[in-house]
């Protein structure tokens, strides 16, 4: 090391982080106690306290007791958080693993100087700045991970201003993984919470409500797909993963807090499913009925918990039947059609979807996978790794 | 997929048993049959003349390493392995990581996770939760490399590094 260049690059990287400290000490506002509708400028919260008196919401001072976890604080998480923030949250738990990254830069919130600090570290230092008032809470660690999964579970029940569970769980991953670790954690627990998504594409993207045993839980069907009316065969993934604008993604964030601030402050219609098509400006709506064969056995507890609560009596929609697909198992392994790339007819499954929402794929009931399957083995574990060490 | 793969794929057996890490009594059982399917893998491997990696984990079985190996024009390319068994497997499949390979690649998610093709989660869905690992090297990581390291070559992204002899 030690170069006259590298020495004057790591001179300008302390200078920028002592640059970023003055700033959130320089002028910082005091906390306030209680939230005024009086119209002043130095009060933050007055054209937030007139929707009181609009009548939109009756209670928004209400909003200083609820605690909100946002789960992945990248492109839609961060400005969820910030949206929160400036709404007044009483307080939030935000968990991400990662770092930011200049790559990053092409979203919102984030800022260059802020490259190579935790995303949850970064986040909660901008936020408080912008507003003392919440109390932040930051886990800068993998929720998928089994060393960290039940501390998530934990923060979920107990993170709560009160001491209880959380009032809301916002899922803005970006990943199948922690979307279904989520799902486990919150139909174990009964926790409400919304799901969010951008699509790879960058150009769809949707929210959903899931209340555990009243509404379909993730895992209840296939990932949705909102179609983006453009040919699939026409999108190339060669040579790169996903897409992302920060426009997408921050009408999902829009959609997800307004309608987060519905559920918790009680006003308005509270979407189950919202989904959002950019490029034709496309917002098909619908709620989704629970799976009673979901593989997620928690999933069909509160199912089972659900309808034994009385309730009034509403119009019941008839299921669709399962259409059934005829799979080539020559391989003994269920395969995927790889010609046909309208999935239109053979994707409803149990689902009542809304036009314009499709399921990414099927998982069709006529195709067990067979094949050689693993022998019993009187073999050790620790036998069997010896032995994979010494092929 | 061609007929080839599909071969590769149905040779490699299947598992019985359905547990995650969190299952505590059911694990080590899904365990011994992951450690049995990856063994029969590789022979299967070894016996195709397309031997292409090895793995081991920690004793839990929740931390997963080795090392992958890729030639191209006779020159052998090695590269680390690295992933965590999620909670939620077998219902999703892990992750898999070339960590040395991280920013180098857009086929690439963050930490180095390679970026599957479009078939990889519908035929996981479908078939979980009887595949394991090893069907997520065949499906996931073997045909990622076959696609992604003749082209970083061509690029100059990755060159040859004289290594030890090979690990067998
Ligand atoms: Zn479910």
């Amino acid at each position: 090391m030690s170069t006259v260049e590298e020495l004057q690059k790591r001179v300008a990287e302390l200078e920028a982080i002592l640059k970023d400290k003055n700033d959130f000490t320089g002028s910082k506002r005091e906390k306030i106690a209680e939230m005024s509708a009086e119209v002043v400028d130095s009060n933050p919260y007055s054209r937030l306290m007139a929707l009181k008196r609009m009548g939109i919401v009756n209670n928004y001072e209400k909003i200083r007791e609820y605690t909100v976890a946002v789960v992945g604080v990248g492109g839609v998480g961060s400005v969820t958080a910030e949206m929160l923030t400036r709404c007044g949250i009483g307080k939030l738990i935000l968990f991400d693993y990662d770092k930011v990254e200049l790559a990053n830069m092409n979203r919102l919130f984030f800022q260059p100087h802020q490259a190579g600090l935790s995303k949850v570290e970064a986040a909660a230092r901008t936020l408080s700045f912008i507003n003392p008032d919440v109390v932040m809470e930051t886990h800068n660690y993998n929720i998928t991970t089994i060393d960290n999964f039940q501390h998530f579970m934990d923060r979920i029940s107990e993170g709560g201003l009160n001491g209880g569970a959380v009032d809301l769980v916002l899922s803005c991953v970006d990943n199948f993984e922690a979307r279904m670790a989520i799902n486990v954690a919150c139909n174990t627990l009964g926790q409400t919470w919304f799901e969010s998504g951008v699509s790879e594409n960058a150009v769809s993207g949707h929210i959903q409500l899931i209340i555990p045993g009243e509404s379909a839980c993730f895992a209840c069907a296939p990932p949705l797909v909102v179609a983006s009316n453009i040919d699939e065969k026409t999108l190339k993934k060669d040579g790169v993963c996903a897409a992302s604008l920060p426009t997408t993604m921050g009408v999902v964030a829009g959609f997800l807090v307004q309608n987060t601030l519905k559920k918790l402050l009680n006003f308005g219609e509270v979407s189950w499913y919202l989904g959002y098509s950019a490029l034709s400006d496309f917002f098909p709506k619908m709620k989704l009925r629970p799976n009673p064969t979901c593989e997620d056995s928690y999933c069909r507890a509160r199912q089972k918990e659900f309808n034994e609560k009385p309730k009034p009596v509403v119009a019941d929609v008839p299921a669709e039947t399962i259409k059934e697909v005829h799979e080539d198992n020559e391989w003994g392994i269920c395969l995927v059609d790889e010609t046909s790339q309208d999935a239109e007819p053979e994707t409803k499954n149990n689902l009542e979807l809304v036009e314009g929402v499709r399921a990414a794929y099927t998982v069709p009931e006529t195709c067990p996978t067979q094949g050689p399957t693993i022998e019993d083995t009187e073999v050790s574990l620790d036998e069997l790794m010896k032995q994979m060490k010494s092929l | 997929m061609d007929d080839k793969a599909k071969k590769t794929l149905s040779a490699i057996p299947l598992l019985k048993t359905k547990a995650g890490p969190r299952e505590k009594d059911l694990w080590p059982q899904r365990l011994k049959e992951e450690y049995q399917a990856l063994i029969q893998y590789v022979q299967n491997n070894k016996v195709a003349d397309n031997d292409w990696f090895r793995l081991e984990s920690n004793k839990e079985g929740t931390r997963w390493f080795g090392k992958c190996w890729f030639f191209h024009n006779q020159l052998k390319y090695e590269f680390d392995i690295e992933f965590d068994i999620p909670i939620t497997f077998p219902s999703t499949a892990p992750e898999i990581a070339l960590p040395e390979l991280d920013g180098k690649t857009a086929k690439m998610y963050r930490g180095g996770k390679i970026c599957l093709s479009d078939h990889f989660k519908p035929l996981w869905a479908r078939n979980a939760p009887k595949f394991g690992i090893a069907h997520a090297m065949a499906l996931g990581l073997g045909p990622w490399l076959a696609v992604e390291i003749p082209d970083l070559i061509s690029k100059g992204v990755i060159t040859y590094k004289e290594k030890s002899e090979q690990s067998t």
